[in-house]
């Protein structure tokens, strides 16, 4: 198994030749095994045979690494049986319920942030003619990675006016050199509008195209009726959109919710900045402390969940009105 | 892609041969041509290596080109090709490689805390065809024992540091080497007017943010409390709570009120910058305390030359206390046990191959059959003679603690410069953190 990984060529041909064969396979075999059956019987079984290689697929690799992670974390460092002792860990020490504490500020600003810039900004710029060239220089965060994001602004926000941009504009306007990172309550801010930068293209990008399916007959309606255009966006645009929003607003949830690489890069958690998933990446892999990485991987999981279950029903919803 | 596909090729044909040597070696009863305690290193003798040796180090840079050429030598007499991959998440990387299987034949070792348990899970090999008498005489007291499991050796240092001097710019301060703690706080009062402030600290540092100031605490306690009060301390013995430690934050503290641009500069500077004020037209401070490492960056962060900077050793704080030296250094373990490896490490202990380092300057040998005269500066060869002179020398203690101890230390340190009043709960919770480390 160790020569199979470290054999990278074997195993690029594997993944690109081998398991596409298979799966052909598989399929060719289902139906000449169904071919033999009633055409009845076959109708009602075919669904379930097609879909076994995915639901196998996601048990190996998503349902089973959940349930043991969440086993794991009732057990201890050397795997002894340590009851409910990760979770006490986790709810009883002051850094933890920090962590916990920013995640949720994490969660109401971002969304906040990153929605209200994004819609003030495609629906400005759906009235104007360089609108692509605005979408595109606001999306282009969103091709840098989170670690190169949190280096650039660490550069952003440095105290020494001759590296820090911000501090240099401080320079310039004859004020002190202000300290973004390490001035609590303020740094979470200034970690989150890193966070900010990056989503707010995606937010203009998806709102614009819901712009674009608001049909124009609506809003002239509106217009011809006497509505100003506050009114016709508080009342036309806003609901129509609000689907738009809503998805928007799961994903930059659940970005918010697993915050990890701009926060290990700026402060890694000092300053009262720490954050859940920093905590998990420290106990697995700086202490190996498995069981309570499990346990925080668990609470992060749990509070996954309800966003999850929201996104899904909505998800549901728009599939039977189409 | 075309390249790296390449690349992959090259790398995969060179894993074929070096296995195929290997497995030839074994088939004639490899290991046998390895005369037992044999150190003189890079002589291949009748064995026949080939193929490559990987190596996982904390060099980048100057310090990576520095390696390199280090292992130039043994790699033109032996015909085996050194590929070397730096990497700033060293512990990171190997604890993923111990799980996947995929380690370095030689890798750097991040602190002596590291090597107990990873020889325990068997990764790490011994180093029982390294002479250890030899290599314990021909290293500074204290330092073999920390690469040794139950009396076996599994890591050897390669490079020393000398860490808690007090640099200075030679035109700004006027020369005095304090030699006790109430000479130096006299001799900062007096230059006082010289500069905005006494100190220069830095602990920016990433992930590691904060070190800085254990080293600060580490030197301190050493020389008010003693060695055996620094023993315990890092060895988990003594709470953090007690008074030698209050008392060892307690001077950090006065130094904390008089340093260059308070709190926030201290958190919120690099620890490679933090010495720049030194050298500013009008300096910003008249004091740098830290390791020998930090030439480096006087040279490429502040742009000073040797001649602009000198310093001192930390002074004695209890004069009762014996002459103490903090220091650090290192390590180099191998993972994988071939011919190759072996050869490697012998040959990187030889003075021979330390020296070609020592020469390029940012380096100190741990050997100390280095003459001091190879080193390239007045400042470095300095600090190489108060190692080789230490009368009581302790490594570096922070590197002693368990991981998440460690990394509360730090992080306690920012905390402590940022709010003073806040040490006995960072104490207490530095008690905490030692007594969870063993869950």
């Amino acid at each position: 198994m160790e020569d199979l990984l470290n054999n990278r060529l074997l195993l690029g041909v594997i993944v690109v030749v081998i398991v596409p064969l298979i799966i052909c396979g598989y399929v060719i075999v289902v139906e000449r095994v169904l071919g033999r059956l009633t055409s009845a019987t076959a109708t009602r079984i075919r669904p379930w045979l097609w879909v076994l290689p995915a639901v196998a697929f996601v048990s190996v690799f998503l349902i089973y690494p959940a349930i043991a992670t969440i086993v794991r974390s009732f057990f201890s460092r050397d795997g002894e049986t340590a009851t409910f002792d990760n979770y006490t860990w986790l709810f009883g020490r002051s850094e933890n319920l920090i962590a916990i504490r920013n995640n949720i500020i994490w969660a109401l600003l971002l969304p906040l942030l990153v929605i209200g810039i994004g819609l003030a900004v495609a629906v400005m710029a759906d009235r104007v003619r360089y609108e692509v060239a605005v979408r595109s220089v606001i999306f282009m965060p969103m091709a840098i990675s989170s670690v190169a994001a949190g280096v650039i602004w660490r550069l952003m926000y440095d105290i020494d006016p001759k590296a820090g941009t911000l501090n240099a504009v401080r320079g310039a306007l004859d004020q002190e050199p202000a300290a973004y990172l390490s001035t609590e309550p303020w740094n979470n801010l200034s970690l989150i509008i890193v966070a900010v930068w990056m989503m707010t293209g995606l937010a203009v990008v998806v709102i614009a195209s819901g712009l674009k399916g608001i049909p124009q007959e609506l809003l002239e309606a509106g217009r011809i009726d006497g509505a100003g255009e506050v009114r016709i966006f508080r009342h036309i645009i806003l609901p129509l959109l609000s689907p738009t929003i809503a998805v928007v607003t799961t994903t930059v949830l659940i970005f918010a919710l697993k915050t990890f690489d701009i926060v290990y890069v700026m402060t890694n958690g000092n300053f009262g900045t720490e954050v859940i998933a920093n905590q998990m990446y420290k106990q697995l892999f700086a202490y190996t402390q498995h069981g309570r990485s499990a346990a925080v991987a668990t609470l992060l999981f749990l509070i996954t969940i309800p966003v999850m279950a929201v996104q899904v029903r909505r998800f549901r919803a728009q599939e039977e009105t189409r | 892609m075309r390249f790296s596909n390449r690349d992959q090729l090259k790398h995969l044909r060179l894993v074929a041969l070096s296995s195929a040597a290997v497995l030839g070696l074994a088939a004639c009863g490899g290991g046998s041509s390895e005369s037992p305690g044999s150190t003189d290193g890079g002589d291949p003798g009748n064995e026949q290596l080939s193929g490559t040796v990987t190596i996982l180090g904390t060099w980048s840079g100057a310090e990576q080109d520095a390696f390199l050429e280090m292992v130039a030598p043994w790699e033109e007499e032996t015909g085996v090709t050194v590929e070397y991959t730096g990497s700033r998440d060293l512990p990171q990387q190997i604890a993923a490689g111990i799980t996947s299987g995929n380690l370095p034949d030689v890798a750097s070792l991040p602190g002596p805390g590291f090597i107990a348990d990873w020889a325990d899970q068997g990764a790490l090999k011994s180093l029982d065809f390294v002479d250890a008498a030899n290599y314990q005489d021909a290293t500074p007291a204290g330092f073999a024992e920390l690469g040794e499991v139950d009396g076996e050796l599994y890591g050897v240092f390669i490079k020393a540091a000398v860490k808690g001097l007090n640099y200075y710019n030679t035109s700004v301060w006027d020369g005095t080497e304090p030699a006790t703690w109430d000479e130096l706080t006299a001799a900062l009062e007096a230059q006082s007017s010289a500069a905005d402030a006494a100190w220069c600290i830095g602990f920016e540092s990433g992930a590691a943010s904060g070190w800085p100031g254990t080293d600060w605490i580490e030197d301190i306690l050493l020389r008010q409390a003693g060695p055996e009060v620094y023993d315990q301390l890092f060895s988990g013995e003594l709470s953090w709570t007690d008074q030698a430690v209050k008392d060892a934050f307690a001077t950090f503290g006065e130094v904390l009120d008089n340093t260059h641009g308070g709190s926030t500069y201290v958190v919120n500077t690099n620890f490679g910058k933090a010495g720049n004020p030194l050298f500013a037209d009008s300096p910003g401070c008249l004091l740098h305390h830290q390791a020998s490492f930090i030439t480096d960056f006087f040279a490429n962060e502040a742009g000073a030359t040797p001649d602009q900077y000198d310093f001192f050793p930390f002074p004695a704080i209890d004069t009762s206390l014996p002459a103490a030296v903090t220091g650090g250094g290192d390590l180099l373990g191998m993972f994988n046990d071939t011919p190759e490896a072996r050869s490697l490490i012998q040959y990187l202990l030889s003075p021979e191959a330390q020296s070609i380092w020592a020469e390029r300057g940012g380096f100190i040998s741990a050997n100390k059959n280095v003459s001091v005269d190879v080193y390239p500066d007045e400042a470095t060869r300095q600090a190489a003679q108060i190692l080789q002179d230490a009368e009581v020398f302790r490594f570096d203690g922070s590197d002693l603690l368990p991981a998440s101890v460690n990394d509360a230390f730090m992080a306690g340190m920012v905390q402590f410069s940022q709010d003073q009043s806040q040490l006995d709960s960072i104490l207490s919770n530095l008690d905490q953190v030692t007594a969870d480390s063993a869950n």
